[in-house]
């Protein structure tokens, strides 16, 4: 036990000095992109940032404690025009808020962004809460639907509530506020606490639930209350994340937010491996890029003397293949449930390269 | 001796079909009760009234003096009554230390911005309950598998990883449904002595359900049998074994009147 306690002690010091430096890896790289890389590719490592934010807090509902929620797109809507609601400048309600002006309070209210995304993620939160009781109720698929209507409820009240939403309108002329450090900053704050929290008492208490939620109770575990807490603080998350959404895309409408949006998540989560944050934010990155990268089918390319005229819609085609592919031949996802660990990096290391054993 | 659960004339009812007729049953500190009867007796379903998982139709429970009828599961098991399941019930896709540690979770102090943060009674509780939990495990002699799935351990092993688990909780009362179901005569034998130890050396009382009526006799102090949910006996092993309702209800009534006619004789 002493000798083991020992061992853990230097494998965490290790660990952490692993996680530093290759964080500040990451941030000599976004520095160097900001500098040097042009805006396109820019804004796909801004949209990778947020779907990784989007995909971790998304796979605590549905991997790790285990509930089949399709809520996420009410969140990020409930997110996204909260933050944006609060960076408006009061003229600039006044001019877009044509069939209705803006309720009263809201209309002179202005914050700076990064206390709008706050605002975004604790107002998210709170509705997540709400939502908690009657939600939990059912279980597996029901939930599933219900979770979907929320979706669809939050869209309706969007495009119904002119004086606060401005309807199907929507909110435009938005500051580009979110940029490579806000993104990432925040993906890695988001990416940090989630595991943290995964690794401590709590986050047990949520395995439990999704393995046998009556053993769980029987253990002593106030399940309904478990899930109301990974509800609400995946929900704090994606509010965040719809707040930065929102100053990068700059114009937001209800229409942003369907179901597609949280469809395209589920199969980041389901692709990474379900219960693996690792998972996420592989399957995040490599969706949100792939995506991205495959649209080189649809533009007109020589093909060793072969003239391709570019099909549009090739990509999608191309992806469905990919995602059919990856459910056959990995079908707990790339990841399976298990997570990266240094000591598991540097194993296969030194397995590949035996020569440098010490 | 403290009385620890006092089961008063508890009745449950599953439509038309009534589960168990006024059931009353005690145990104190430091006792082991046998609960026995044919199959669908309501033995079971006796256990997971106390639990809080079914809600009695009538009668009342009482643990260490309070009333703890219509309690949810969880709060029932923070006050002190742990339970293992007729089918295990583990967490199978974690560790098995895993399993024993988020038993544990109802004792930790710090909040989840503690956790998040890193702070110091995140880690003192941390090492506290970890270190716990290989305890038990130790005690169960799990403590070699601590890193396996609990899924890919036998049989057995599940059984005992489920008691190390319940005792995790830091129990008043121990609810065994069919501990010994699938052991050898040579781990049930090593099983009672276990049960025999956990109760000197804890003073937790023991409730206990099996089919196994050599064991169920060894181990118990006292035995409760039901028979289609009526309790038709009470007593000391050697009581229960010769009662002519109980012998009826095993073997059947004409077997039982013939013995019961013969002993008349």
């Amino acid at each position: 036990m002493k000798f083991m306690g020992g061992f853990l002690k230097v494998t965490k010091r290790r660990d952490g000095t692993l996680t530093a430096f290759s964080i500040i890896v990451l941030l000599f790289f976004l520095f160097y992109a900001d500098q040097n890389l042009d805006s396109y590719t820019v804004r796909i490592l801004e949209n990778v940032a947020i779907f990784i934010t989007l995909a971790v807090s998304y796979n605590l509902i549905n991997g790790v404690v285990g509930q089949f929620s399709l809520a996420p797109n009410a969140f990020l809507a409930i997110g996204a025009y909260t933050s944006a609601i609060f960076t408006l400048s009061p003229e600039e309600k006044l001019r877009s808020f044509i069939i209705e002006p803006m309720l009263w309070p809201l209309s002179v209210m202005s914050f700076p962004f990064a206390i709008s995304l706050l605002l975004a993620g604790i107002v998210t939160a709170l509705v997540a809460v709400m939502m908690a009781m009657p939600v939990f109720r059912v279980r597996g698929d029901y939930l599933a639907i219900v979770t979907l209507g929320f979706g669809e409820v939050i869209q309706v009240l969007a495009n119904n509530f002119l004086s606060i939403t401005n309807g199907s309108l929507g909110l435009k002329g938005l500051y580009p506020y979110t940029n490579l450090w806000w993104a990432w900053g925040f993906c890695i704050f988001t990416v940090f606490c989630t595991v943290r929290l995964i690794n401590s008492s709590y986050g047990r208490a949520m395995k439990a639930v999704r393995e046998d939620e009556i053993a769980a109770e029987a253990m002593g575990i106030n399940a309904l209350r478990i899930k109301t807490f990974a509800f609400a603080f995946s929900a704090f998350f994606q509010g965040v994340a719809g707040g930065l959404l929102a100053h990068l895309v700059t114009t937001i409408s209800p229409s942003l937010f369907t179901f597609m949006f949280t469809f395209n998540l589920l199969i980041i989560v389901v692709i990474g491996g379900l219960g693996s944050t690792t998972g996420s934010v592989i399957a995040a990155v490599l969706v949100t890029w792939g995506n991205e990268a495959l649209r080189i089918f649809e533009e007109p390319s020589n093909f060793f003397g072969y003239q391709y005229e570019g099909i549009p819609g090739m990509r999608m085609i191309l992806f469905s293949v990919i995602l059919i592919l990856v459910m056959l031949f990995a079908r707990n996802g790339i990841m399976g449930r298990s997570e990266f660990s240094w000591e598991s990096l540097l194993q296969w290391f030194r397995r590949k390269t035996p020569a440098l054993r010490v | 001796m403290s009385l620890l659960l006092d089961v008063r004339n508890l009745s449950v009812l599953f439509g038309g079909v009534l589960a168990l007729n006024k059931l009353s049953l005690k145990i104190a500190a430091g006792e082991i009760i046998g609960l026995i009867g044919p199959n669908g007796a309501g033995k079971t379903t006796a256990f997971n009234v106390v639990t809080g998982r079914i809600k009695g139709s009538s009668g009342s429970i009482f643990f260490c003096g309070r009333d703890i009828t219509g309690w949810s599961p969880s709060k029932i098991a923070r006050n002190g009554i742990a339970r293992t399941f007729q089918s295990i019930k583990l967490y199978e896709d974690l560790s098995v230390i895993e399993n024993v540690m988020i038993a544990a979770h109802s004792s930790i102090s710090y909040s989840f911005l503690e956790a998040i943060l890193g702070l110091g009674r995140f880690s003192r509780d941390e090492s506290r309950i970890r270190y716990r939990a290989f305890e038990l495990l130790e005690l169960m002699n799990l403590q070699e598998l601590a890193a396996e799935r609990a899924s890919s351990l036998p049989y057995g092993s599940q059984r005992k990883l489920e008691i190390a688990r319940a005792l995790a909780l830091g129990p008043k009362l121990l609810l065994l449904d069919e501990p010994v179901a699938g052991m050898n005569p040579t781990e049930t034998r090593e099983f009672g002595d276990f049960i025999l130890r956990l109760r000197d050396n804890l003073s937790i009382g023991i409730g206990l359900i099996d089919h196994d009526m050599s064991f169920v006799m060894e181990v118990c102090d006292r035995i409760r049998v039901i028979d289609h949910g009526v309790p038709i006996a009470w007593g000391m092993p050697t009581q229960v074994r010769n009662d002519k309702d109980v012998i009826a209800a095993y073997l059947g009534v004409g077997f039982g009147t013939a013995t019961g006619g013969h002993a008349a004789n």
